[in-house]
């Protein structure tokens, strides 16, 4: 069994409102040193694979396919060793 | 006399808003078709109605896409059928891959219900054939996602290939920046595919059927439809 972590993050080219939501309620914190804020998703996934290269077949093929719209959003994918 | 299929997601809540406006406004034949059915025989166009289909989960229309029926919708978009997807239907389609493009969270996060204007861009379509070009039309809107987005290539396509057929504007036909109130690329509102036979659009045009709940501009949109499915 794999365990992925999957981040789903808005390509930079992408305005992000939520994001910029956050950072303007940041300041008004007074944390006025952070300098940008960017909201994505984090997903996990446990895999039954073989191998770590199968593993990360699957979750592609799940990124790719479902969990990120490639329109607009990127994604990392990792695994908890 | 054309029948109209209405798609029935767990989570769709203009689907009877669709069936009304079809059944008894514009006195056409419909029936619901739930998204575990897969047969279309007799269907002569498709609506993909608005509302939350599978809680929005993950995105808006992301999961809805793969119901057993969006397969077969997707075939009978492809052999040409067509197809009207409304608000939660427009994000759908888009999720398909049946119209390019994806749907961000409005500009200003913000969930907006009320009624806009919208532009004719262009009559060369089944949709828009008997309107007039620069035509404004009063229709409700309702989505928090309805901020339209597209690279810079594809944007330029659907400008080359006219297939922007909505756009909002003020009452006058102005495009304003109040009237681009989701902050959507080049104030799009509703597009067509290249194959011309898709529409996806996010006013609600089935809400717009009687004059008593505020405006029937909607029922100039359906007429169209029903002209052209006629002419065919």
């Amino acid at each position: 069994m794999y365990k992925a972590k999957v981040n789903v993050t808005l390509r930079p080219s992408i305005l992000d409102p939520k994001g910029k939501a956050a950072h303007h309620a940041l300041q008004n914190l007074g944390l006025n040193d952070v300098q940008q804020v960017r909201i994505g998703k984090f997903i996990e996934l446990d895999v039954n694979a073989d191998s770590k290269e199968a593993a990360t077949k699957v979750v592609e093929s799940a990124c790719a396919q479902l969990l990120a719209n490639e329109v607009m959003e990127d994604y990392e994918i990792s695994f908890e060793d | 006399m054309a029948t109209f299929g209405v798609i029935v997601f767990p989570g769709s809540n203009c689907d009877h808003d669709a069936y009304h406006a079809m059944k008894h406004i514009m006195n056409s034949k419909v029936k619901f078709l739930w998204h575990k059915d897969t047969d279309l025989s007799g269907i002569d166009f498709l609506i993909v109605p608005g509302g939350f289909s599978y809680g929005d989960y993950l995105r808006s229309g992301a999961i809805a896409r793969f119901s057993p029926i969006m397969q077969e919708v997707v075939k009978f978009a492809e052999k040409g059928g067509p197809v009207l997807g409304i608000c939660n239907g427009f994000q759908i389609l888009l999720e398909a891959g049946l119209i390019p493009g994806a749907m961000m969270h409005n500009q200003d996060l913000r969930f907006v219900c009320k009624n806009v204007f919208i532009r004719c861009e262009t009559t060369d379509s089944l949709f828009t054939n008997t309107l007039t070009k620069g035509q404004v039309f009063d229709i409700p809107v309702s989505h928090g996602e309805g901020n339209y987005h597209i690279n810079e290539s594809g944007l330029k396509s659907l400008q080359d290939q006219d297939q922007i057929l909505f756009r909002y504007s003020d009452t006058d036909g102005n495009l304003t920046d109040e009237s681009n109130f989701n902050g959507s690329i080049d104030h799009i509102a509703g597009i067509t595919n290249d194959g011309r036979n898709v529409l996806g659009m996010m006013p609600h045009p089935e809400r717009a059927m009687e004059k008593l709940l505020g405006s029937d501009d909607g029922k100039i949109i359906f007429d169209s439809i029903l002209n052209s499915l006629s002419v065919a």
